[in-house]
């Protein structure tokens, strides 16, 4: 039996555009970029440590607000961070986003030696 | 006494973005016993059953990854031995006085050809698992606690040129080939399981264009069911699970991959059959490589031979 007004669950969503595909989510506020687009079974950008480490999930923040927490430097330059050049698990939208994939899975199994390792970019 | 040389993995030190977020996941989630912190700010752990007084340490740094994985020796003379054998093979060697880890004895530092750091050392100070050396109880609290994994016990390495590092560990170091993944027929591997002891692997490596990376990190459990149990904790904590739980074709081992906060592999695992040094190694064929990477999927995932740190 309720004994006073419900309290309404507070939120916030953000939609989140990328850029090139025009693919876009709806992120909630307390979930990361990535978190987001992994929740709703999409693979926009791609998915590896989440935790700021590997760097296969950065993209370039065109337009839009976001927090962020810390990333790795091997990954994220100073310069980077400046621009909007972030790993997507390390960043919380706090306004609507458009934003560009630059991370990528890296070797395929067999491609040898000689094949470009994921840099994080 | 049989086992001699190259007793075990001793001791991981890593690196970490955030060092109270890494407390608290290796702490409460994994369930570590914190055993130290030094002038450096470095913090130091061990598992419950472990003896020594540490077996992983992490630091804070801008990037997240291995700094140096090291070996226990049963002896001072082992240990100046293999400092020798390893300069008469061509390798450089350093030695780290006493103490600059903490209660640990000295250190002989090397490189190897994939780009990681390998320690040894013979010396730990033994501070107990907090069971009695006469007439002792089973276990304690702290083997309830958290994932609580009995040991650290292997780690994965990423680099290239792995048959180099595969001859180091074998002719100067006493290791032997468990398993492996041939890549191209009869000339090289894609990935390699070597011991020291007779446990299925305590280093493996594969074949990466990067040097010096760091898959993961293994801490073992006592069964299967305790693997089920640290992936109820890992989603209770919202802890990043890369695969699993699921098993493994190589070693045989049940396991999870999961990531810390800072995006660096573990592994929980158990199992993986006894090896010895007289047996004859398993050949894996890339066309099976999925099979023997994760047995039940009978396919690598996407992260397997791209997310490193």
């Amino acid at each position: 039996m309720r004994t006073g007004p419900r309290k309404r669950e507070a939120m916030a969503y953000f939609t989140v555009v990328i850029e090139g595909t025009g693919e876009t989510y709806r992120s909630p506020e307390q979930r990361t970029v990535l978190e987001g687009m992994a929740a709703l079974g999409r693979k926009e950008i791609p998915v590896g440590c989440r935790g700021g480490g590997c760097g296969v999930c950065k993209i370039e923040v065109l337009a839009g607000s976001y927090r962020k927490r810390v990333m790795s430097r091997a990954h994220v330059s100073e310069d980077d961070e400046a621009a909007h050049r972030v790993l997507a698990c390390r960043v919380w939208p706090t306004s609507d986003l458009r934003l560009k994939v630059l991370g990528k899975m890296g070797k395929k199994v067999g491609a040898g030696d000689t094949a470009p390792a994921s840099d994080g970019c | 006494m049989a086992l001699t040389g190259v007793l075990r993995p001793g001791h991981v030190q890593m690196r970490v973005l955030d060092l109270e977020e890494s407390i608290k996941f290796y702490g409460d989630v994994v369930g570590l016993v914190e055993t130290g912190r030094d002038t450096q700010g470095r913090v130091y752990f061990k598992t419950w059953d472990e003896r020594d007084h540490n077996s992983f340490i992490i630091r804070q740094a801008e990037t997240a990854g291995l700094d140096f994985y090291a070996f226990k020796v049963d002896s001072k003379a082992s240990l100046d031995k293999f400092d020798a054998d390893l300069r008469a093979y061509g390798l450089k060697t350093e030695r780290i006085a006493a103490g600059e880890l903490l209660e640990t004895g000295e250190r002989v530092r090397f490189q190897i050809p994939t780009g990681h750091l390998i320690e040894l050392y013979a010396e730990k100070t033994d501070v107990g698992n907090g069971l009695s050396y006469l007439n002792p109880e089973a276990w304690t609290a702290q083997a309830e606690r958290g994932i609580a994994p009995i040991r650290m016990d292997h780690i994965l390495l990423y680099g290239p040129d792995i048959e180099a590092a595969q001859k180091i560990f074998e002719e100067v170091l006493g290791f032997y080939l468990v398993e492996h993944v041939e890549l191209e027929e009869n000339k090289s591997d894609l990935a390699i399981w070597l011991s020291c002891s007779t446990k299925a692997h305590d280093l493996a490596f594969v074949r990466h264009p990067e040097p010096g990376k760091l898959h993961h990190v293994a801490f073992q459990l006592e069964s299967w069911e305790k693997v089920l149990r640290a992936a109820d904790i890992m989603a209770m904590n919202k802890v990043n699970i890369d695969i699993g739980p699921t098993r493994h074709g190589i070693t045989r081992g049940t396991t999870i991959y999961a990531f810390d906060p800072s995006g660096n592999r573990i592994e929980t695992f158990c199992g993986g059959y006894a090896s010895y040094p007289d047996w004859q190694p398993i050949k894996w064929t890339m066309d099976e490589v999925g099979r023997g990477i994760f047995y039940h999927d009978r396919k690598l995932n996407d992260t397997f031979l791209t997310v490193v740190t």
